[in-house]
């Protein structure tokens, strides 16, 4: 369970301070979805970062499961990002030069996986979003998908606790959109994770059960009717699911 | 997963690889060059100084030759009879000894029992100038025919005709055909040849002296003076009056001879009309590191002296090996550390633009859970491969150029400097009274071919340049990897 406390990041730009989150105060339950919503420059994407371990707050705490990550030494959050967290980002941020397979194994090399039990989980977890047939395909021979796809293998096949995706969508078109929207909330109640989501496209923020719009630093939770979007989400589903 | 992402890694960046390589293997085949020449200069240098001392002479002890006295001539002296037939030949030889003022014999024995002397031997080197040819006269003849005069022939022998005629006897004919010869005569210890002056050779045909032949009329020639005078092992020739045969053909171990012929310490003494002189001793001390101290110990206890180390004798080598050694040693050693520094600047800084490119890469592998030394070591190891490719390039440039240098073998002349004239053997410049044959001086001058050895610890040395090159362009790029946050990735895709 993720709780967020007075959580508050001030960054220095020469001599102006730009307050980029207001005092956040959020609880996120084991299991939950959460879209977060907002202008450009709103504040979404730190708050984000402030939930995976990437950044830490000026002020206030972030604990998952009791443990603050804003006070843990850096290899101790290294450590659980390794092993709790896994991230989806809006340019897919594969390795250009590695396979689909090898981007996969890179998310088991900080766990200490031997490469034979990396090589089958990363293949495992390709075919389970579909991508079985394009084990050694490097990004350039993928569609922007089939990337995506790739960076969900890769963050779902440590099996993490919390799947964070930073505009998943962004650089897709509206089919393939609804086609990984489909994946990923299969995904999220298949594996029970608690699914974080930062999204500017209106769309997809209708159908979230919650929803958090964060416009200059400070957040609004509105609650929406459950699971949402998931019937229209299903009529694109993926075939693979 | 490290493995196959660097080979990866290098494989999309060849040209980046390829020119950070490139970079350090200049500058590595530049070491390599430099040292390997410079070790070819020290070897010429080491080739020169044995050449005029003798393997295992560490010094030499002469006495400076005295001024001259005033209106004495010491100039040679040839005697000649103007005779009959031109076919009549003479010869004269005209033997000095050269190399500084002659010392007694028994100061060998007295430098060989000093502290620190292993051993001492004695040699005496003499010139001998040999002037062979006829001298004939003129004749006298009368002219009958009026109104006409045969031209008087000139020479040393007329005396110049009247050319008014008249009947008058005139002198015609006369004059001389004769060759100078010159030549160097070492008199050698032959119960000690492992110090001075034939130590510096090999006998290629014949045999050397025995201990016992210390009298014996008995020659071992040059390579050289035997091919230009055709003697060959058997031939017999004069010096002086004196028979001798040749046993041994020497071949010195450097390009130049100083040193014609060689005859036992008695006969030349004999020659040389100096009974019990040596001109040089060559000492070998019990220890090599030990040289100065034995070098002041002789000076202070046989006054008079000139004691010349090898260190006194390369001090006073000049021309173009020198000044070639000294470029090698100053001009080459910064040119190699300026083109290795620019080299390492150029490896760190491609380096560090590299990861500055891959931000959202190493980003992405931090926000994955990489450690920051994971990364780093990932940014580490792909310099390293192309420190060790610069290295294993620059050595094959550098073995490259040295091999084109020893193949080439350019030839270096050394001199040594007049001030030296009272060390090695030889040492003098021209005979007494500088009335020598000008060929003497020439002999101070050695010719040596440079090679360029390429040591195990020249590419030990490369390789270590590699490595170090690698590991500094490897830190900086680290260093940037490792100060990444991974909320970098993000923002920069935002």
């Amino acid at each position: 369970m993720y709780r967020l406390t007075s959580v508050t990041k001030r960054y220095t730009r020469g001599k102006e301070t730009v307050e980029a989150l207001r005092g956040i105060d959020l609880t996120i339950e084991d299991g939950d979805q959460l879209v977060i919503q907002g202008p450009t420059g709103g504040g979404k994407s730190t708050l984000l970062q402030m939930i995976g371990g990437l950044d830490r707050p000026t002020e206030g705490s972030v604990e998952l499961d009791g443990v603050d990550l804003a006070r843990i030494s850096e290899a101790k959050l290294t450590r659980l990002r390794a092993e709790k967290i896994g991230i989806i980002f809006q340019s897919f941020n594969l390795i250009p030069t590695l396979t689909a397979q090898e981007n996969v194994e890179t998310a088991l090399v900080p766990l200490g996986v031997k490469p034979a039990e990396r090589r089958d989980r990363a293949a495992e977890a390709l075919r389970s979003v579909g991508l079985g047939e394009r084990l050694s395909h490097v990004p350039t021979e993928l569609s922007g998908g089939q990337q995506q796809r790739v960076a969900i293998a890769r963050a779902l096949v440590k099996k993490p606790k919390v799947l964070l995706a930073d505009e998943p969508t962004g650089n897709l078109d509206e089919g393939t959109r609804d086609d990984i929207m489909a994946l990923l909330e299969g995904l999220w109640r298949e594996h029970g994770l608690t699914f974080i989501m930062v999204t500017h496209d209106s769309s997809i923020a209708r159908r979230a059960p919650r929803l958090a719009t964060i416009k200059a630093g400070q957040l609004t939770l509105t609650e929406q009717s459950p699971y949402g979007g998931e019937q229209q989400y299903a009529q694109y589903g993926n075939q693979a699911y | 997963m490290f493995g196959i992402y660097l080979k990866r890694e290098l494989g999309r960046r060849k040209k980046a690889a390829l020119v950070i390589a490139l970079g350090l293997a200049l500058g590595i085949a530049l070491v390599i060059t430099v040292n390997s020449v410079s070790a070819g200069m020290t070897q010429a240098q080491d080739k020169v100084l044995k050449s005029l001392y003798g393997l295992g002479t560490d010094m030499t002890v002469t006495k400076a030759q005295s001024a001259p006295k005033a209106g004495s001539s010491q100039g040679p002296n040839f005697k000649f009879d103007a005779k009959q037939s031109s076919s009549s030949k003479q010869s004269s030889d005209r033997v000095m000894t050269q190399g500084g003022q002659a010392l007694s014999s028994a100061l060998v024995t007295k430098v060989a029992a000093q502290q620190g002397v292993s051993a001492a031997v004695g040699a005496i080197t003499l010139n001998v100038t040999k002037v062979d040819g006829s001298f004939t006269q003129g004749k006298a003849k009368s002219t009958t025919s009026s109104g006409s005069s045969n031209s008087q022939q000139g020479g040393p022998g007329g005396t110049g005709g009247n050319s008014s005629g008249g009947g008058q006897p005139q002198v015609q004919g006369g004059g001389a055909s004769f060759n100078v010869n010159s030549y160097s005569v070492a008199g050698i210890d032959v119960t000690d040849q492992e110090l001075g002056p034939l130590a510096t050779s090999k006998i290629t045909s014949g045999k050397t002296f025995t201990a016992s032949q210390t009298g014996a009329k008995a020659a071992v020639i040059s390579k050289s003076y035997a091919k230009s005078k055709k003697y060959k092992v058997g031939s017999t020739f004069k010096i002086n009056g004196t028979k001798f045969t040749v046993i041994g053909i020497a071949t010195p171990d450097s390009s130049e001879s100083t040193t014609d012929v060689f005859v036992p310490l008695k006969q030349a003494q004999t020659l040389g009309d100096a009974k019990n002189k040596v001109t040089t001793i060559y000492v070998k001390a019990t220890d090599s590191k030990q040289i100065a101290t034995v070098k002041k110990t002789i000076q202070s206890n046989i006054s008079g002296t000139t004691v010349t180390t090898s260190a006194d004798l390369a001090s006073t080598v000049s021309g173009s090996l020198s000044t070639a050694s000294n470029l090698a040693t100053s001009v080459g050693k910064w040119l190699s550390i300026a083109v290795l520094a620019a080299a390492f600047l150029v490896a760190a800084l491609l380096t560090s633009s590299a990861v500055s490119r891959r931000v959202r890469e190493f980003g992405t592998l931090k926000a994955l859970g990489w450690p920051s030394r994971n990364v780093t070591r990932q940014v580490v190891g792909e310099s390293m491969v192309n420190g060790l490719l610069g290295g294993a390039l620059g050595i094959g440039l550098g073995l490259a150029a040295a091999y084109t240098v020893t193949a080439i073998s350019p030839k270096l002349t050394a001199q040594l400097g007049s001030s030296g004239g009272g060390g090695g053997m030889g040492g003098g410049m021209g005979g007494p009274g500088g009335g020598g044959p000008g060929q003497q001086s020439a002999s101070n001058t050695m010719e040596i071919a440079l090679s360029a050895p390429v040591s195990l610890t020249t590419i030990a040395l490369a390789v270590g340049l590699a490595v170090t090159g690698g590991l500094i362009a490897g830190a900086m790029g680290g260093w940037r990897a490792s100060r990444m946050r991974p909320a970098d990735a993000l923002r920069s895709v935002s």
